[in-house]
């Protein structure tokens, strides 16, 4: 190993010439000069074949540490998408964040649109793995903000406190977080708060840039479980999203703080409908149709979401493809969360639990964050009925358990309807 | 790497203005530097291994910096970010180094026989007649020098690839494990450390932490941490080599006790010794007469050397000139925990604050002098007597 590493750094440095030291390269065949390193966008830096680059990924738990094998990523290393993104920045998050025994984080993110079709190698099995066996080269995915088909959208308000459905979008033709320029998360949020500042009547409202927030401002945000914070978690910025903070960062909220928008945080936007007591209905109703405003107004000035049949909305991380949808409650269940059966029911209905502070947070007091587990392979209206359906189960069982009645297990929904 | 270089020429379609990042909150020599001007004249150009000039930038973008302590704000990430950048770097180097001009030319002194027998003129001649071999031990806990070394022709901590990385390693692993006689020793990988193993070498300050300054995070030196970073270290504990921290390398001797003299002769045998056998495998250290050794950090610059003493100096530390006498000896004080940390139970961190411009005997023996002279003032202080007639000139 040592004398194979003697012969390429005693070679003089050639920046037009990938490393074609050691059998099996990939990168062999062809010769790049200076200009078409420009034009291709790729790196030349390369000196060591894919083998001396290959990550340790031995004691590594997540999405991307499973999949990623030493032949695909050296059929990928030297790729790079038309605006430069390379495989090693998508994977830096997993490979610098080995997991959890417990919980299996992605691993990966995407640093544009064209990450998922460049590195399609990686990225199918992690989305498969990640969703449950959503399969992105033969299964379509199904898109409907159709809020009126939701059934029984209002819960008893005895135990359920909130209700919110969140989604991302991102604006095709720019690059995602990980991977954006400064000017590039600027125009981003120019295009978001132009298009913002043209809804009306109850969707009316204003943009709070972080640059320019007072604290108390902010703090107060944090507190009403508006704000996002400063990222702080290795997750995120390992894979770069934090650069340049707070620059290019804000939220929108309207009048009512009923429907907010984040801009440039893990993704582009980040929309949230939310509202005290029980009326998820009213609250898919308004995420429906504050999105589709949203969409008709950039729209009108040339700009689209990006979108494709087989992954839906694209977004940073995997996990998040599809409708990006997480449509949930918090709900008070003190007897039926002592239950022993309560995370096989929960798994059962699709649903899955967080503390009051959202994801890794402690559920306070008995009041848990429930909402859906799937994001891709079902529509919005399927999801949010799963979590219409789920909680209302739920508050059931929790009545019975009160009146001292037992309560079952339901049957097992099915994942893609 | 780590996320600037691949779409430099993406940038190229938005104008420089749109590119300028916002650095009017913000406090550290690289924001003090980079007008919009320069940010459009160097925004386009890179390393012919690909850095670029956000990826010099991005930690002291994302690290506005502090009203008090004033950081660089930017890295190298090959040995040529210092040419190809120097616009930028030139001014940042000459505001950290008290004035270090572009046309200066850094001396290298690694001969520990010129470590000064004779007193140092501005002191009292009676009462100091030893160079470094005997700082009093009633006060002085420990003594240590450092410094960082980096292999030309490999890209620096915040750019290399794993690659690169784990080549540096088994470099240096070679290289050190022929060293023999009082620098006979072992390597340590961090991947295949034990945990008390590893608890037991940051106890006995010997290893580097994972680093958690977002300074560093940054940056992008902590990438695939722990691959290829390990510690090296000879078997008395006297002499120590971090691979792949915040540089190539960080070599470090140190032992209990006042004798710098004896640490900083280990300190230089060791190094000429490791320079030589890296010279034997056919790599040198980056190394030019205008900057000396060239490290990550343009505040390494130089000599890259920090020299240094755990002191207890529980009065002369409440006195009110304290902060003006190291400031008047060119030294610099923290906490027994290192850059950042407080003094516990009045015992003090005392370092060269200066690396360029000065060669390494000249820099240790500033130590020697200052730390001499600030234990004579403890004492007279110990004894309710005055320090005035001891207030030494600036160096």
């Amino acid at each position: 190993m040592a004398s194979n590493f003697g012969r390429i750094l005693s070679s003089k440095r050639n920046m037009g010439i990938l490393s074609l030291v050691g059998a099996g390269s990939l990168t062999a065949g062809f010769l790049l000069t200076r200009d078409q390193h420009v034009n291709a966008g790729a790196q030349v830096r390369r000196k060591y074949p894919p083998s001396a680059e290959y990550p340790d990924l031995r004691k590594h738990n997540n999405c991307m540490a499973s999949n990623l094998t030493p032949a695909i990523y050296a059929k990928l290393c030297d790729k790079a998408t038309p605006n430069g993104f390379m495989l090693d920045q998508a994977i830096q998050t997993g490979v610098d964040n080995p997991g959890h025994p417990f919980i299996k984080t992605v691993g990966m993110v995407a640093g544009d649109e064209e990450s998922y079709e460049v590195f399609a190698d990686i990225f199918n099995p992690v989305i498969k793995e990640r969703h449950n066996g959503y399969d992105p080269t033969n299964m379509k995915h199904p898109t409907d903000l159709d809020a009126s088909k939701i059934k029984s959208g209002q819960f008893d308000e005895r135990y359920v406190l909130s209700s919110r459905v969140r989604t991302g979008r991102s604006i095709r033709g720019l690059s995602l977080p990980p991977a954006c320029t400064r000017a590039e998360r600027r125009e981003v949020e120019r295009v978001v708060i132009d298009a913002l500042a043209g809804l009306k009547g109850d969707l009316a409202g204003k943009y709070y840039s972080l640059t320019q927030m007072t604290e108390e401002e902010q703090q107060q945000l944090i507190n009403d479980h508006f704000l996002f914070d400063k990222p702080v978690s290795p997750l995120l910025t390992c894979a770069g999203m934090a650069r340049d903070w707070p620059d290019a960062r804000g939220i929108w909220h309207n009048n009512n703080k009923t429907f907010l928008v984040w801009v440039n945080e893990e993704d582009h936007t980040r929309v949230i409908s939310m509202e005290k007591g029980g009326n998820m209905k009213r609250v898919f109703e308004r995420f429906c149709k504050g999105l589709q405003e949203v969409e008709r107004l950039i729209k009108e000035k040339g700009w689209e979401f990006m979108w494709n049949e087989r992954l839906g909305y694209i977004l940073t991380c995997p996990s998040n493809l599809g409708t990006g949808l997480r449509a949930g409650v918090h709900v008070k269940l003190p007897l039926l969360s002592k239950d022993p059966r309560f995370s096989k029911i929960l798994e059962n209905l699709r649903l899955q639990k967080r503390g009051t502070g959202g994801v890794d947070t402690a559920a306070v007091g008995s009041i848990f964050d429930i909402s859906n587990l799937d994001r891709l392979g079902q529509s919005e209206v399927q999801l949010v009925q799963t979590v219409v359906d789920g909680v209302n189960y739920l508050i059931e069982c929790e009545k019975r358990l009160e009146k001292g009645q037992d309560i079952k297990i339901p049957a097992p929904i099915s994942q893609f309807k | 790497m780590p996320f600037g270089n691949t779409h430099n020429l993406l940038k190229m379609n938005y104008s420089a203005e749109q590119e300028y990042p916002d650095l009017t909150k913000h406090n550290n020599h690289m924001a003090k530097v980079l007008t919009p001007e320069m940010y459009a004249a160097l925004r386009d150009k890179q390393t012919p291994s690909g850095f670029t000039l956000d990826d010099v930038i991005q930690t002291g973008v994302d690290n506005p910096g502090h009203p008090f302590i004033m950081t660089v704000g930017c890295v190298a990430g090959d040995e040529e970010t210092y040419d190809v950048f120097k616009d930028l770097l030139d001014p940042v180097i000459e505001d950290r180094h008290g004035g270090y001009k572009p046309t200066d030319k850094h001396k290298t002194d690694l001969n520990p026989e010129n470590l000064q027998v004779y007193p140092h003129s501005t002191l009292k001649p009676t009462l100091f007649i030893t160079g470094g071999d005997d700082l009093d031990p009633n006060y002085v806990l420990s003594s240590r020098v450092r410094t960082g070394r980096s292999i030309r022709g490999f890209c620096l901590p915040p750019h290399c690839s794993r690659g690169e990385r784990r080549a540096i390693e088994n470099l240096s692993i070679e290289s050190l494990n022929v060293l023999d006689g009082e620098f006979k020793g072992k390597y340590y990988a961090l991947k295949n450390m034990t945990e008390e193993e590893q608890q037991q070498l940051i106890d006995d300050h010997f290893l580097f932490d994972k680093p958690v300054s977002p300074l560093l995070l940054a940056s992008g030196m902590a990438r695939d941490w722990p691959d290829a970073r390990g510690i090296w270290h000879n078997d008395d504990k006297t002499f120590l080599v971090w691979v792949n921290e915040e540089d190539h390398l960080r070599v470090i001797s140190m032992q209990k006790g006042g004798n710098m003299r004896e640490v900083f002769t280990r300190f230089c045998t060791g190094l000429t010794k490791i320079e030589a056998l890296f010279k034997e495998r056919g790599h040198e250290f980056m190394w030019n007469e205008h900057l000396g050794y060239v490290l990550t950090c343009p505040s390494n610059l130089g000599t890259g050397l920090r020299g240094g003493v755990h002191v207890k100096l529980p009065n002369v530390s409440k006195h009110e000139k304290f902060g003006e006498i190291l400031k008047r000896l060119r030294l610099q004080k923290r906490g027994t925990g290192g850059v950042d940390t407080a003094a516990v139970g009045g015992v003090f961190d005392i370092s060269n604050a200066d690396r360029l411009g000065f060669s390494e005997v000249e820099l240790v023996q500033m130590v020697v002098d200052g730390v001499k002279l600030l234990i004579e003032m403890e004492k007279r202080l110990e004894a309710g007597e005055s320090i005035d007639d001891l207030m030494p000139d600036q160096k």
